[in-house]
């Protein structure tokens, strides 16, 4: 294996490679990922902060998500097993623990079942915390970490995101920043998955034609949260 | 997949005469290009996109050597490993090395064009393993044993109909009565189906759109979920992935997934784009325990110093073969190959050898929609155009193109003799033509005359009208 990574390396070096040394590439690469620079982006995100709530919920709509807006965190509770009773679902919901979540009044509406952790094949439905909403094409950014098990985001069939309202950024480029200036235990920004989610799973592979519910959610409900602790969304 | 690029004059003559094949292509292309058209026209930065997504490319495949030793260091900081491999051999060694290692006998897949192009799956299949296509449409190809026809659409070439033929032929323990009409009903027996093996499976296997050197991330896009079902929950998780995927930084990776989905399938974006950075880490509740990538050249390296480089900025979306008329006629599958369209008339001679490959990059009308459309704006057309010439370096033509163009280079070097003969030929084929002005077969022109009247020339050739106009108009 190491004798295919020098040929590999080796025979770009000798493509690339400039007559005089490498330093200037060498520089040009570390500048660049040392500034990490914005390209351009949608101007159609650039908006101030009410517009860009609006084009949050009008493109994640667009994209079959469902959002329903909320004064604060303890309406959670009444939203989730209201919605579970409207789509005549099992009232039981697996949750992320969260801290975001820690404050939803669950104890309020004692007929729902509520259990934290990873999701099984047993879960009809998740509620987890978003690290960020990103207006331009309405988008979450869902990460991991002890907090925020994977699995909730795509074995359930119905996904119920909790969304503060001032964790929704205008741009892609907003969130990794936003995520840049976070800095797990580890010391490193990176977390290990970072999922982009955009509406609920889809196919088009029959004939072309889209279906909503391939192996993801078939549903993706956005609760978006007016007041809530943002520190505490984080993760 | 064993190359059968050298048939496509045959495939193609097949691929016309299936009705079924043609109706097919063209309701699935007319489709992708209108919503591209759609998504493009809602974006008014999608041009200056496109000239920064080449220049990210561009700019990263000059310090490819290291952009890849970053991402490399990275994933290891990760706790992930990355394993070189020059060929295809070696990627399929790596891959069955690990699945070996963990003791494995179910291989989750999610969509890979990589994949095709190791054929891993046979490989992991004649070593007793058992790999499973997530993607709706690789699950389809593969029940049907076909390959792929389409790089985002494998199945693009089969009816709901056939569908639901080789879902009853597999999933046998169904009551064979149950209605398959509708695509829902197809869906949800699939997702049925592949829920289950999603957590069976001892190792899943994802292809990767983007790898970021920065981070060391990998990045899948999907709109189905299946390749996170895939990469999170068996043990082990492996990433199969070109050397070119590479980009600096998450900013890059957004500009370049801005023009992947609005050109591929018209989306704004698609539903699922994931960020991956080694194995589930202490305190993680779930995630793979495992996570490698394999890395592989196959011939990649080899282009930078020819004019075939900047097709390393491929994103892989289809745009081109969605607008592409010979694609659109023939289908995938008569390119013989993992690439088909104009992308695989300029990559596959790169990656399987001109010999083999030599048709496609004739199969080309040169209306240049590919290089229109092509959101990292490769010149294709230009570039067939090299592997033609090429071509008649290398003297793999057939002999009579060879002897035909010999002779008319021996003509157009000799124009007082070139304008007699084109002048004898113009007037000889108005005389055979007679009243109805065109031709219904010609001795040596049977190639054209089988499937369309020849028009025959008025009786002058150019130059004497040309001449005729100059002193006609002149002053």
């Amino acid at each position: 294996m190491s004798g295919s990574r020098e040929r590999i390396l080796g025979g770009l070096r000798r493509r690339l490679g400039q007559p005089g040394g490498d330093d200037a590439r060498r520089d040009a690469v570390e500048r660049r990922l040392a500034d990490h620079p914005r390209n351009p982006v949608p101007a159609r995100a650039l908006v101030p902060e009410p517009e860009r709530v609006a084009l949050f919920v009008a493109m994640a709509t667009e994209a079959a998500a469902t959002v329903e807006r909320l004064p604060d965190t303890a309406a959670v509770a009444d939203a989730v097993a209201d919605l579970l009773a409207s789509r005549n679902l099992p009232a039981a919901v697996r949750t992320a623990p969260d801290p975001l979540l820690a404050a939803v009044p669950w104890h309020t509406r004692p007929a729902l079942t509520v259990s934290r952790g990873p999701a099984g094949d047993d879960d009809p439905v998740s509620v987890t915390g978003a690290f960020a909403g990103i207006a331009e094409t309405g988008t979450l950014m869902l990460v991991s970490g002890p907090e925020h098990p994977t699995t909730l985001n795509f074995l359930p069939d119905t996904h119920i995101v909790v969304l503060p309202r001032r964790r929704i950024v205008a741009t892609y480029e907003d969130a990794w920043d936003l995520l840049r200036r976070r800095s797990d235990a580890g010391g490193s920004w990176i977390p290990r998955t970072v999922n982009l989610v955009t509406g609920p799973s889809r196919t088009g592979d029959i004939e072309q034609t889209i279906q909503l519910g391939a192996h993801g959610p078939r549903s993706l409900h956005i609760l978006l949260v007016e007041d809530a602790d943002t520190a505490s969304a984080a993760g | 997949m064993q190359p059968s690029s050298r048939h496509f004059p045959e495939n193609a003559r097949r691929a016309l005469a299936d009705d079924r094949l043609r109706a097919m292509l063209d309701k699935s292309a007319s489709g992708f290009r209108l919503r591209r058209r759609m998504a493009a026209d809602r974006l008014p930065e999608f041009e200056a996109l496109r000239d920064r997504g080449r220049d990210i490319k561009d700019h990263t495949l000059a310090h490819l050597d290291l952009y890849l030793e970053r991402f490399e260091a990275q994933v290891r900081a990760a706790g992930g490993t990355v394993h070189w491999c020059a060929d295809a051999a070696g990627a399929r060694d790596a891959i069955l090395a690990i699945c070996r290692a963990a003791g494995a006998k179910t291989v989750t897949k999610g969509k890979s064009m990589i994949a095709e192009e190791i054929a891993i799956n046979d490989h992991l299949e004649a070593h007793g393993l058992v790999p499973v296509e997530t993607d709706l449409g690789e699950y389809i190809v593969q029940l049907r044993k076909e390959p792929p026809s389409h790089i985002i659409a494998p199945a693009f070439h089969v009816s709901k109909e056939q569908v639901a033929e080789s879902f009853r032929a597999a999933h046998t323990a169904l009551d064979p009565a149950r209605p398959l009409d509708e695509p829902s009903a197809l869906l949800a027996e699939a997702r049925a189906m592949l829920r289950r093996r999603f957590h069976e499976a001892d190792v899943g296997i994802t292809g990767a759109n983007l790898l970021i050197a920065e981070t060391g991330q990998t990045v899948i896009v999907t709109n189905e979920g299946n390749g996170d079902l895939t990469q999170t929950l068996p043990p082990v998780h492996i990433v199969l992935a070109s050397i070119e995927k590479v980009v600096p930084t998450p900013e890059d990776a957004a500009t370049v997934l801005r023009l992947l989905a609005r050109s591929a399938t018209g989306q704004e974006f698609s539903a699922y784009t994931t960020f991956s950075a080694g194995p589930r880490r202490a305190a993680d509740p779930d995630g793979p325990r495992a996570f490698h990538v394999v890395l592989l050249d196959n011939g990649r390296s080899a282009l930078m110093d020819t004019e075939f480089r900047e097709v390393l900025r491929c994103i892989r979306c289809g745009a081109c073969m969605n607008h592409c008329p010979v694609y659109g006629a023939v289908g995938g599958h008569a390119y013989g190959w993992v690439y088909p369209g104009p992308l695989g008339a300029v990559l596959d001679p790169a990656l399987i050898g001109l010999a083999e490959a030599k048709h496609l990059p004739n199969a080309s009308t040169f209306c240049g929609r590919c290089e229109e459309v092509c959101p990292m704006r490769i010149p294709l057309p230009a570039m067939m155009r090299h592997w033609r010439r090429r071509e008649a370096e290398q003297g793999l033509q057939p002999a009579v193109t060879r002897r035909g163009l010999a002779l008319w280079a021996w003509f157009a070097r000799r124009p007082a003799l070139y304008h007699a003969a084109a002048r004898l030929a113009a007037r000889l084929l108005r005389r055979l033509a007679r009243r109805s002005g065109t031709l219904a077969m010609l001795p040596g022109a049977g190639g054209w005359t089988r499937h369309r009247d020849l028009p025959a020339p008025e009786g002058r050739t150019f130059r004497e009208l040309w001449a005729e106009r100059r002193t006609g108009d002149g002053p």
